[in-house]
């Protein structure tokens, strides 16, 4: 059983994982402080014969803290989140040196397209795989995302990466593998009744293998 | 013309002769035009739509908890649906788009604002009925006809809508993808028609509450009850319509060959997502703000305290629905929106955190030090600040945009939004419901077995939500309907089965509640007068209150809602805001004094 974050498979999965145990603790003190509260207060505080609550309106002092508190964390929060959301997100982020990839969403299938001996996108010469993309390890990936009919979303969970494929938009994700293997594509957005079948595979290759595959694919797809 | 002359009269609350004459069965209780009648009319059809939308919960919990697997009594179901009794793909998304369908838009929103708004405004402000009374009634059959409308989609040919609640387009838009014609026509119609429900009903809340206080009520002498309804109203009034707008749009899009959210003839996918969650953030605070605003009247009264920082807990409402405004982004940060975009809504999102803070330390501030009086209301009301404060502390994760990438569109979504809306608004309900239940019809609920029913609630509820965070985390997508076929999520499917065996004791254990809500009705305890020792003004009236509530005389108000322990009270531990004091001098009517 699996109790956490899927293992992790790329880059961005450091800082996410992190940011994110950073924010279990945040959260987990604050939660703690009110549910302990609760019980305490509950304890504590219930009605026995001859009592009399304490008359008060309040305090301006706590109404400060409490909103001080919260207000300095959500902006540091805010700050350090943009720092990472800017290094995974934005398109000035991709690294110049990515390969590029064309992942095309359909009903209810991934269209993988490869450049071919060119080493570019668009050109004759590219070659298509259905559900399947292999990638090299440890090199910039940015997959062009496109879609057929509807909104797609494209999630690989070890990567720490999702990006919806919208039709008539033109997205490019980027993410770089830190591990070989095999992992699981799926569909994060609705997308009809298949949605749930809409699964792929990404193959995670040595760089060697991975030019050894490319090879054989664009030979095979040029006959 | 005589109710509306009726309301006029009882609007200005002008002494002498507003006598209601006794009226046939269907005067009186189907076309009624009495806030109090419309409110339990609301009540008992939302509570209705309640029981489907949970019985789509329950099925959704089968094919999720046993994908494959024959459902039992899944034999009723026509082939269409099921086969063999196992739930189908296309069955499947139309039980997770009608249950979100049905939950938000037919059940907890009504369920708030329909009833309680309805109950409580007038009776809180001391006014003799809505502002507009004939209007009012529109607006409950409206909502009913929608209701009514959303539901005939089960029985279409090709089954109900199918797109999600939340309905994205190009996949709605385009019956030749979804797969479905008709239902997807009678889900933007019903919407239609709930909106102008839903905007009749604001308009009446904010003028009666504008207008129609009773001398002395001024605005920071209101319940939080009430300045949660009045905010929320407003919010609804300008929240709706652009609802109604878009869902007119995809009609057209669906039936007269637009393409408004169609890129295939030049039109915008993401027009719907945006036009969606501008409604729909608002709507997320429509569903919790009357909640919030309930539990802190019933906290103040089961700690017999003065609510904690009381012009804090306005601004906070306020800041709030100020903040809902600009969030609605948040929903779409994977969408392919522009990323320099998803900052800003990350920054005012997390700003959130805010407010929301203000409000869950000021009920611990007023239970601090009090005389906690653990009653059915206020235990769910405790229920409502426990779970609320985990549904809030949750989104912080999804605010967050790095740490929103991997939990996303999964279940931990799924999580938080019960966690909010049943750890939240639901509770706020199991408090509201008996609270008021004396008021409406006269008897108490039955205390002990509003007891087992909170704890069995609260315990099966965490035990149904809670392990949803881990499977989301996980990364389980959101309406998938068999995540057996994933490799990373099989180790988790002993999770789904769990959940799926709280989910049904979850439900079962609501048959409590019905029975009690039922059986009360003829067999509680007939309630005293003010069975609670509350503050507020509807409390100086018999239960139930009768059809034009004070008139034609007109209450006077001295003081705050909450002056629970105050020392003028001596030996009461609460001091009614219609109760004078000899040190209290009348206050001038607004009629008198030319306005406020």
């Amino acid at each position: 059983m699996r109790w956490w974050l899927p293992d992790a498979g790329s880059t961005f999965a450091g800082p996410i994982d992190t940011m994110f145990t950073v924010i279990l603790i945040i959260t987990g003190i604050a939660l703690v402080i009110v549910e302990v509260g609760v019980v305490a207060f509950v304890v504590r505080y219930r009605a026995r014969p001859g009592r009399k609550a304490f008359y008060t309106h309040g305090s301006t002092r706590a109404e400060v803290i409490w909103t001080a508190i919260p207000a300095v964390t959500m902006v540091a929060l805010g700050l350090v989140s943009n720092h990472y959301w800017v290094m995974m997100k934005d398109k000035k982020s991709i690294p110049p040196n990515a390969i590029h990839m064309g992942v095309h969403g359909k009903q209810f299938e991934w269209q993988v397209s490869y450049a071919g001996a060119d080493g570019k996108l668009g050109t004759d010469d590219d070659f298509t795989v259905r559900n399947q993309l292999h990638i090299p390890v440890d090199q910039p990936i940015a997959v062009e995302l496109s879609s057929e009919d509807v909104i797609h979303s494209f999630f690989v969970p070890e990567f720490r990466v999702k990006q919806d494929a919208v039709p008539g938009m033109h997205i490019t994700a980027w993410f770089q593998a830190t591990k070989t293997g095999e992992f699981e594509i799926g569909c994060a957005e609705l997308c009809g009744m298949g949605h749930y079948k809409m699964r792929a595979r990404v193959f995670v290759h040595t760089l060697d293998e991975y030019n050894a595959w490319l090879a054989q694919q664009a030979a095979g797809g040029a006959e | 013309m005589t109710s509306v002359a009726h309301a006029k009269h009882d609007a200005h609350g002008s002494g002498g002769g507003a006598h209601h004459a006794p009226m046939s069965f269907w005067q009186k209780y189907i076309f009624s035009t009495d806030h109090k009648i419309i409110g339990i009319q609301f009540l008992f059809v939302s509570l209705f739509f309640l029981l489907v939308g949970g019985l789509l919960a329950m099925q959704i919990r089968w094919q999720l908890g046993f994908p494959g697997k024959p459902m039992p009594g899944g034999g009723i179901l026509p082939e269409s649906m099921v086969s063999g009794g196992v739930i189908l793909p296309e069955y499947y998304i139309q039980l997770v788009t009608m249950h979100g369908t049905f939950m938000v838009f037919f059940a907890i929103m009504p369920l708030l604002v329909g009833v309680y708004a309805n109950f409580l405004i007038p009776l809180k402000v001391g006014a003799h009925d809505m502002a507009f009374p004939r209007i009012n009634m529109w607006s409950f059959w409206l909502a009913l006809l929608a209701g009514l409308i959303m539901l005939a989609g089960f029985f279409v040919p090709d089954g109900a809508a199918r797109a999600g609640w939340t309905m994205y387009a190009p996949l709605s838009a385009r019956p030749d993808l979804s797969g479905a014609t008709y239902s997807q026509q009678l889900w933007s119609i019903s919407i239609v028609v709930l909106g102008l429900s839903s905007v009749m009903g604001s308009v009446n809340y904010i003028t009666t509450i504008i207008n129609h206080r009773a001398p002395g009520m001024g605005f920071f002498r209101m319940p939080l009850s009430v300045w949660a309804l009045f905010i929320t109203a407003i919010l609804a009034v300008l929240a709706l319509p652009v609802l109604q707008g878009a869902a007119i749009m995809l009609l057209f899009d669906q039936t007269i060959g637009t393409h408004f959210f169609d890129p295939v003839a030049g039109g915008q996918a993401l027009l719907w997502q945006h036009l969606f969650w501008f409604f729909g953030h608002p709507e997320v605070y429509i569903l919790i703000l009357p909640a919030m605003g309930m539990v802190s009247d019933i906290i103040a009264n089961g700690s017999r305290k003065p609510i904690f920082g009381y012009h804090s807990m306005v601004f906070a409402i306020i800041g709030i629905a100020f903040l809902g405004w600009i969030v609605w982004g948040h929903h779409m940060f994977m969408s392919g929106m522009n990323p320099t975009l998803g900052s800003t809504f990350m920054v005012s999102t997390l700003l959130i955190a805010v407010p929301s803070a203000v409000k869950v330390f000021n009920w611990l501030g007023t239970m601090w030090r009090g005389n906690l009086h653990l009653h059915v209301p206020m235990l769910n009301a405790i229920g409502f600040v426990s779970m609320f404060t985990i549904g809030g502390l949750s989104g912080i994760f999804m605010a967050a945009t790095p740490v929103d990438i991997p939990i996303h569109d999964t279940q931990f979504i799924v999580a938080h939004i019960h966690y909010v809306l049943f750890g939240g608004s639901l509770f706020a309900l199991f408090a509201a419901i008996p609270f008021w239940y004396p008021k409406m019809f006269g008897r108490m609920m039955d205390e002990r077995i509003g007891k087992i029913h909170f704890w069995l609630t609260f315990i099966t509820y965490n035990l149904t939500f809670f392990p949803m965070h881990i499977i989301g985390m996980g990364g389980q997508m959101r309406r998938i309907y068999d995540p057996t076929i994933y490799d990373f999520l099989k180790p988790q499917q002993p999770i789904n089965e769990f959940i799926s065996y709280s989910a049904f004791a979850l439900f079962a254990v609501q048959f409590l509640f019905m029975f009690n809500f039922l059986w009360s009705l003829k067999k509680g305890k007939v309630a005293p007068q003010n069975p609670w020792n509350d503050n507020g003004l509807e409390w100086s009236l018999p239960n139930p209150a009768p059809h034009g509530n004070w008139a034609p005389a007109t209450p006077n108000v001295y003081r705050g809602p909450y002056e629970f322990s105050a020392p003028e009270a001596g030996d009461a531990d609460f001091l009614p805001q219609t109760k004078k004091l000899p040190s209290d001098r009348d206050p001038v009517p607004a009629t008198l004094s030319g306005g406020h």
